[in-house]
């Protein structure tokens, strides 16, 4: 995790980043000029804490948006390396090569052993390259696949962790067929006999991820977005224009809030105040939380019945009229 | 000679592409509306047309006897579901069903225009009720269920009704033991319906699966064009998937992969053919022989 002095800010965070200049300002004087600032400085870091619940209160869905891509918010690897021990990171498709994007292996959670996969994003220039910006090739998707299948063999559970601006829309992702990857990973995790739970913990954009995202439970986290498009591309399509992504934004009710209200998703797990990239610690140990417990509540049930629901469940989605 | 690329985004936006299908000239021609005082004084048979690829020359209703297949270079013109319906049911009889669900815009969304208008204009003028229309009759006195797109209803797209009409129509096929045909023609997910459409893959993948324990089979016919969610579901998910020639079909459309890549893209690119080489696709049928073609299939399936 960013210490104060080199975290990065959104414009509307700037209210907190003045406040933490403050704080390093009386920390410097009280070195230098040996005056005791305690006071001060503990006053400004409860003040830190209203801004960031302040700020949070009343966000637009582009402010969402900006959020989940935050250069500090947390990627998969992050959650598994702080919920999970003895993670065992199992790689390739088995077929074409090693996506990056798509990680995923067994780990022990809370004493159990689960299946985690998710999109992984880089945490530097070089690494967002390698990552291929949490874009997944269709060897990405089927590398998912086989540990899904890795972990009903076994009868494990399947946690997959959500963050992606989408599948990779390249010339060799169509050669390898990216369409029918994720159409084979949809129709795959419909019929899984083990518990399947899928959150966004990022970005949730189309079809890169459904690719990872049908379960018997899907969450999204407090500051994250879920819908067919990006605000960005509906924008250019619909508004012919680049420049209403906040438009599209609040009319595509991307917003955690929002999908819950729709029973698209089954729950919202919240985030510490700010976001999650103001702990890491914090967020890892509220998912985890969330996580055992369901798990627990899913594992109750047969594994038929807990497939038919779940295809019941996709069945029930989606708005018409009946007219003569 | 690069062809342009082809670009399904006004289509998909509701406003009407380049290319439009010919189903959408023909209702129009019998609704009155095409404004072109050359086209108002022709009727649809005296109607001369030119093929987009070889610029051959020919008589609509020459087109139409043909299966709006160019007689000379074999391109496959783009037809809507009546079209489809006529050609493949025998004597051109079938039963429509659940043609009464409808599209609604429950979000309010708004873009340049507001859905329901969009709604509004679309049923208008194309007498469709939504992108998909479902029907049971005989090919070749083999009992079917098609379910078959209409490009001129926004694109295609896959929102509510298509996911709603392709599960009753699974469900029909299991209560009636009938195979299932799915005729894809389609730029993607309908945005102005969000995450419900997104929602859509999922809910149609796990009827398949239903349709798949049920040991029926499924049949994904691609024509042109056919992008995004429904290649990112259903569209590949047939126990034989086919294709018209020559149709485009992808997951990303042409001009996203152009702007990512920022190469040109090579000659014969997300063709039938091009999927058919890469192992996408079953094989490639021309649509004179799609109904012969099919009932050998179900003939095969059920001896
Ligand atoms: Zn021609």
């Amino acid at each position: 995790m960013p210490t104060d002095a080199n975290r990065q800010f959104l414009d509307f965070e700037k209210p907190i980043k003045d406040l933490i200049d403050e704080i390093e300002h009386l920390k410097k004087s009280s070195e230098t000029k040996k005056i005791d600032h305690s006071t001060g400085i503990r006053q400004l870091e409860e003040l830190i804490i209203e801004k960031r619940k302040e700020i949070t209160l009343n966000l637009s869905s582009w402010q969402r948006v900006q959020l989940s891509r935050h250069p500090d918010r947390p990627y998969t690897m992050k959650y598994i390396e702080k919920m999970t021990d003895s993670f065992l990171e199992l790689y390739g498709d088995r077929n074409v090569k090693d996506d990056k994007a798509m990680v995923g292996g067994f780990a022990q959670l809370g004493g159990e052993t689960v299946m985690i996969i998710g999109q992984q994003k880089g945490i530097n220039t070089k690494m967002r390259q390698m990552r291929n910006f949490g874009m997944a090739n269709p060897e990405g998707y089927r590398k998912a696949l086989r540990l899904m299948k890795l972990a009903e063999k076994f009868n494990k559970p399947v946690i997959t962790l959500i963050d992606t601006p989408g599948a990779f829309p390249g010339l060799e992702a169509e050669e390898r067929g990216q369409g029918e990857a994720i159409a084979r990973n949809i129709y795959e995790m419909m019929r899984l006999k083990v518990p399947v739970i899928c959150v966004v913990i990022g970005e949730g954009a189309s079809g890169g991820a459904m690719g990872i995202g049908v379960g018997d439970r899907v969450f999204m986290m407090e500051n994250t977005w879920y819908t067919v498009i990006s605000p960005e591309s509906c924008s250019s399509i619909l508004w012919r224009s680049w420049e209403k992504k906040e438009v599209a934004a609040e009319q595509l009710r991307l917003t955690a809030e929002k999908m819950l209200g729709f029973g698209l998703i089954d729950g919202i797990i919240p985030e510490p105040v700010g976001g999650a990239h103001w702990s890491y610690d914090e967020a890892a140990t509220i998912l985890k939380d969330y996580l055992i417990d369901v798990l627990k509540e899913l594992k109750q049930e047969p594994a038929e019945q807990r497939v038919s629901k779940r295809i019941e469940k996709f069945g029930k989605m989606g708005f018409w009229e009946e007219v003569n | 000679m690069a062809k342009q690329v082809e670009d399904f985004d006004a289509n998909l936006a509701g406003e009407e592409g380049k290319e439009s299908t010919k189903t959408g000239w023909f209702r129009r021609i019998r609704k009155g509306i095409l404004t072109s005082t050359h086209e108002k004084k022709e009727t649809p048979e005296g109607l001369w047309t030119k093929c987009p690829q070889c610029n051959h020359i020919c008589t609509a209703s020459d087109l139409r006897d043909n299966l709006f297949v160019c007689p000379n270079c074999n391109y496959h013109h783009r037809i809507g579901s009546e079209e489809y319906f006529n050609t493949l049911f025998d004597n051109s009889e079938y039963t429509e069903l659940f043609d009464n669900i409808r599209s609604k815009d429950f979000l309010e969304f708004t873009d340049l225009k507001p859905y329901k208008k969009r709604l509004e204009e679309t049923w208008s003028k194309t007498d469709l009720k939504d992108s998909m229309r479902v029907a049971a009759g005989k090919i070749k006195d083999h009992g079917v269920v098609i379910a078959c797109m209409d490009f001129e209803f926004i694109g295609g797209s896959l929102g509510s009704v298509m996911g709603e009409k392709f599960s009753r129509a699974v469900d029909y096929c299991i209560e009636h033991r009938l195979p299932f045909i799915v005729i894809s023609k389609s730029g993607g997910a309908r945005m102005m319906e969000s995450a419900f459409s997104l929602m859509q893959l999922a809910k149609t993948s796990g009827k398949l699966s239903q349709l798949s324990d049920a040991g029926l089979p499924y049949i994904s016919l691609l024509t042109d064009p056919t992008f995004g969610g429904i290649s990112a579901s259903f569209g590949m998910l047939g126990d034989l998937n086919i294709a018209e020639p020559g149709a485009l079909i992808g997951f990303a459309g042409p001009r996203v992969i152009k702007e990512t890549i920022k190469k040109d893209l090579p000659e014969g690119f997300q063709r039938s053919e091009f999927l058919l080489e890469h192992g996408f696709l079953d094989f490639i049928i021309d649509r004179k022989e799609m109904k012969d073609k099919l009932a050998t299939v179900f003939t095969m399936f059920e001896n």
